[in-house]
């Protein structure tokens, strides 16, 4: 044994009977991101895998019977399984969701009966593991592009397609710098001794979510990427 | 160009503020500053008028000085509440888009500037300006993150980036539309050494006018022409190294001596 302490992981300097702790990432969103592949789901054009999805959740939402939900949730997995989705990063990114998911259908059976918790967390379930699918295999300006095309119709109503698309893309921006914004606030209130008190948590978060919203419109108005240019896509 | 007439913005004040007191005389250059205070109003810049002709302009304060208004009022995202901003003939309340195709605009917080998840994708958002076909997007993105060595990063998650990289993409991205005017707001305040030598390197060889807000006073010595505001003034308008020692010295006067609310 050496004479002072060891390098970091030297197993000779850890006291005896205890464990390495696994070191895993943070979770950043049930949404998974791009990862390239040449499965067919892959090569499916983003305008018919948002076509799926979108049929499944009106699908879903008329039919409601434990058939149905199991069966589009069966489905949304086998596409993941296709795709080759990487299933540990994919898992991780899922099990939050599905923590909620067995949660409603928990108070659903209580409520009701099996059927309706069977209907509602598969239905859940099976629509977030397709879109999961669909972000984990199609490139996020390649989804833009689509959705700018299809958002077409929008622009009766006053809504530019290219707005629309941008709000997505935001998004799926956003949602995991929210999520270390949370980590940070409940970091500052723990060392503070508050990590309990629901308003030392909530208050700094939300403000501080507020702020960087105004930040990312002072970034898209300096970047004029709101503005009315005429560009209308590839 | 940029230039300022008698350019000031104020706000309506929070119930209870004080108005905000004149800081002591000093040389102001060739900036102009004539103060006014309307009751009911807090000013964060008083009216200053000054042309800014020089390639590298500095402009260095204290925390709440105004200098980041001062910065805004630039590309139109402050409107002086009276007065005039233009760059190059244009007007930023009345040509404020066209102003904003000419002038890009850095922030400190360079998370918050990344709209898209990868920094190929947000490169090539910025391109969309320029009509140009999607082929021809995707090949000048990839040959503007050649320009700044973050090849390797195009299609990694922004959100898995350091601060440094996030701040040269940043630059990247804004840079991309090639504008006449860059402001870059506290840029390397987030940033260590490293980062902060290397996207102070990138500045000073830009080809753009270039008006840097820096609290890192060896990047506001490197500049033509050096601008100090204080407490809503500007209170000097100079050469660098006189500048920075004229801001030192208001520093440590006011560390001795707190300033009264």
């Amino acid at each position: 044994m050496s004479a002072g302490p060891g390098p970091v992981g030297e197993t000779g300097s850890q006291p005896p009977g205890r464990r390495r702790r696994a070191v895993r990432p943070r979770w950043t969103g049930p949404l998974g991101l791009y990862s390239p592949g040449h499965s067919w789901v892959h090569r499916l054009g983003p305008g018919w895998k948002l076509a799926v999805l979108a049929v499944v959740s009106i699908l879903l939402t008329v039919f409601q019977r434990p058939a149905v939900a199991v069966a589009a949730l069966a489905g949304a997995l086998a596409v993941l399984g296709v795709a080759r989705v990487p299933l540990r990063a994919t898992g991780r990114s899922l099990l939050p969701v599905v923590v909620v998911a067995l949660t409603f259908g928990a108070y659903q059976w209580w409520a009701r009966d099996w059927q309706s918790a069977l209907v509602t967390s598969a239905s859940l379930l099976a629509v977030v593991v397709l879109a999961t699918g669909i972000t984990a295999t199609t490139r996020t300006d390649r989804l833009l592009d689509s959705m700018t095309r299809s958002a077409g119709p929008l622009r009766f109503v006053g809504i530019r397609p290219q707005t629309f698309a941008l709000t997505v893309a935001l998004v799926l921006r956003t949602v995991p710098a929210l999520i270390d914004l949370a980590w940070d606030v409940r970091d500052a209130a723990r060392a503070r001794g508050l990590d309990r008190s629901p308003r030392a948590l909530l208050v700094p978060f939300v403000l501080r979510a507020v702020a960087r919203a105004h930040t990312t419109a002072d970034a898209l108005t300096a970047r004029g990427l709101l503005d009315d240019d005429g560009v209308d896509g590839p | 160009m940029i230039e300022f007439l008698a350019a000031h913005v104020a706000v309506a004040a929070p119930a209870g503020a004080a108005p905000t007191t004149a800081p002591p005389a000093a040389h102001a250059g060739a900036a102009t500053v004539t103060p006014t205070a309307l009751s009911g109003e807090v000013t964060i810049l008083e009216p200053t008028t000054v042309t800014l002709t020089e390639r590298r302009v500095a402009v260095i304060g204290a925390n709440g000085s105004g200098k980041s208004t001062f910065a805004r009022l630039i590309n139109g995202l402050v409107l002086p509440t009276s007065g005039y901003v233009r760059v190059n003939g244009l007007d930023s309340h009345d040509d404020g888009r066209a102003v904003r195709r000419q002038v890009g605009f850095v922030f400190s917080d360079a998370d918050a500037q990344l709209v898209m998840p990868t920094p190929l994708e947000d490169v090539t958002l910025s391109l969309r300006r320029l009509r140009l076909g999607r082929r021809e997007r995707a090949d000048r993105a990839r040959e503007i993150l050649d320009r700044f060595a973050l090849t390797h990063l195009a299609d990694v998650s922004v959100h898995a980036l350091s601060g440094g990289q996030k701040q040269l993409l940043a630059l990247a991205g804004v840079l991309a539309t090639e504008p006449a005017v860059l402001v870059c707001d506290e840029p390397t305040t987030l940033l260590d050494l490293r980062w902060r030598t290397r996207v102070n390197d990138l500045l000073a060889g830009l080809d753009q006018q270039l008006l840097h807000v820096t609290h890192d006073l060896e990047a506001a010595a490197r500049a033509d022409r050096v601008l100090v505001i204080d407490r809503a003034h500007v209170v000097f308008d100079g050469d660098p190294a006189s500048a920075v020692a004229h801001y030192r010295e208001l520093m440590t006067g006011q560390a001795q001596a707190p300033d009264e609310p």
